[in-house]
């Protein structure tokens, strides 16, 4: 038994408490091209989560100091709505929001092909409306989806996934619950259809096995999530729903 | 290129797809090759002509190059120099001395002040997006009358058609004076009626256009008589 103190996270017959297998995500649906006011845009629920995101430019970027003569820079930024959680949040940047915000635009800069643009700036607007543990990575997976959406080009999409550890048991997605009394929370950028990681991120401790599992459930969500992407996408233009 | 432009069917492809082996094969816009593979960058339908593969991308933003015809707006004067807006990324930059009228030192706000229309062309761009844009060249001049539509950069290839076949046809349908700018801007000039049935078009086209091809469009507007548009 890990955790916080005696915390049950997992039922008798190993199941969580949500009724999931461990390697089970929570459910998923990706609806693209939903701002008409942005150059791209979608909206992600996960579980409880729900992210919505929107892409602007490239544009000329400002102020002059930001801009980079032989590519483009994403400007992202990353809100959670002050009603995203029970507590109401303080509107505005805080501290985590500019941490996410940054590894967020990381990840994305290594898939787009920022020299196609030089000097400018792709702006990227993540705004969670309803949070329940993963939001960094919804937020990515929104993200991407928006960017594509806009028609910036890029060598991958970026899929947000994690996995975790509750009472000594490494499982994937975590909800609520695990993320704040479970032992570990690995949140991963991976590319579908390279198989590279964008980005990386734990929190607590796992062993390497523990690890390998981890992310072994990672790469099979990225998968399944990825093919909800391509399938979100495929509606908006071969379904003919503008 | 939408399922409706050729009848055939297209195939989607998405940021990331492997399309096939790159052997044999050229890599058109929209394509990367890797590991002997072609990848696609962009959301768009899938095209090969004369053996290259490329993306008729969905969305995609105005990248100007030398030689394109433009409709501009005046953005900023200065004493010897206009910024306008190109609906790219950057502004372009026209110098008085590539203007068609003889230009003083300080008075370029009296030959075109912000908000005027330009037919312009991009004269140059340099590997960091300067944009420089003429208005000596036959055609090229300041749009006093008419008004200006915008559609989708993509949107462009298909208004036009093999040979502007398309184009004339929606001015001789409309009786409007009608230019097509390379950055998604459409200048459009003739009675209110024709500039009303021209401007329901290219509606249609920026809504419709990756769905449906613009002839099926002017179809099924010239079924609808000027006055109604």
């Amino acid at each position: 038994m890990g955790g916080y103190g005696d915390v049950q996270l997992l039922n008798d017959d190993g199941s969580r408490l949500d009724g999931r297998k461990v390697d089970e995500m929570r459910p998923v649906t990706i609806e693209a091209g939903i701002l008409p006011a942005a150059e791209g845009s979608a909206m992600v629920t996960h579980g409880l989560n729900v992210a919505v995101a929107a892409v602007y430019g490239p544009m000329e970027a400002h102020p002059r100091k930001i801009q980079r003569q032989d590519r483009a820079v994403i400007d992202v930024r990353y809100n959670m709505a002050p009603f995203s959680t029970s507590d109401r949040i303080r509107p505005g940047f805080n501290r985590r929001s500019r941490e996410i915000s940054k590894v967020t635009a990381e990840a994305l800069e290594s898939v787009v092909l920022v020299e196609r643009y030089p000097r400018s700036k792709i702006r990227v607007e993540i705004e969670i409306l309803a949070a329940e543990a993963g939001t960094r990575c919804v937020g990515i997976t929104a993200a991407s989806v928006a960017l594509a959406d806009a028609g910036i080009p890029m060598r991958d999409m970026i899929v947000g996934v994690a996995s975790g550890k509750i009472e000594d048991t490494v499982v994937l997605d975590l909800d609520k619950a695990e993320d704040n009394y479970g032992q570990a929370d690995l949140p991963v950028g991976i590319l579908p259809n390279t198989g590279e990681i964008a980005f990386l991120q734990m929190d607590g401790d796992l062993s390497l096995e523990e690890y390998n599992l981890a992310m072994e459930y990672n790469f099979k969500a990225a998968k399944e999530i990825h093919e909800i992407m391509v399938d979100a996408l495929r509606r908006r233009y071969e379904g003919g729903e503008a | 290129m939408s399922q409706g432009q050729t009848g055939a069917e297209q195939r989607l492809v998405t940021p990331g797809m492997v399309i096939g082996p790159s052997a044999g094969k050229r890599a058109g816009s929209g394509i990367v090759t890797a590991e002997e593979s072609m990848i696609a960058t962009q959301l768009g339908w899938l095209r090969e002509q004369n053996n290259t593969v490329s993306i008729d991308p969905i969305n995609a933003a105005y990248m100007p190059r030398s030689g394109d015809l433009v409709v501009a707006t005046v953005a900023e004067v200065r004493n010897n120099l206009w910024f306008m807006n190109i609906n790219g990324a950057f502004q372009g930059l026209l110098p008085m001395s590539l203007a068609p009228w003889k230009v003083e030192f300080g008075a370029a706000r009296q030959h075109m002040d912000v908000g005027n229309v330009v037919l312009a062309r991009v004269q140059e761009v340099d590997e960091c997006h300067n944009v420089v844009l003429t208005m000596k060249g036959v055609g090229l001049r300041r749009l006093n009358q008419g008004t200006v539509e915008s559609i989708p950069v993509q949107h462009i290839v298909r208004v036009r058609g093999d040979n502007n076949s398309l184009l004339q046809r929606m001015r001789e349908a409309c009786d409007c004076r009608i230019m097509v700018g390379e950055n998604g801007r459409v200048w459009i000039d003739g009675d209110a009626d024709g500039i009303a049935w021209a401007r329901m078009a290219l509606q249609m086209v920026a809504e419709h256009g990756h769905s449906k091809a613009f002839e099926t469009i002017l179809s099924e507007m010239e079924q609808i008589t000027k006055g109604d548009a």
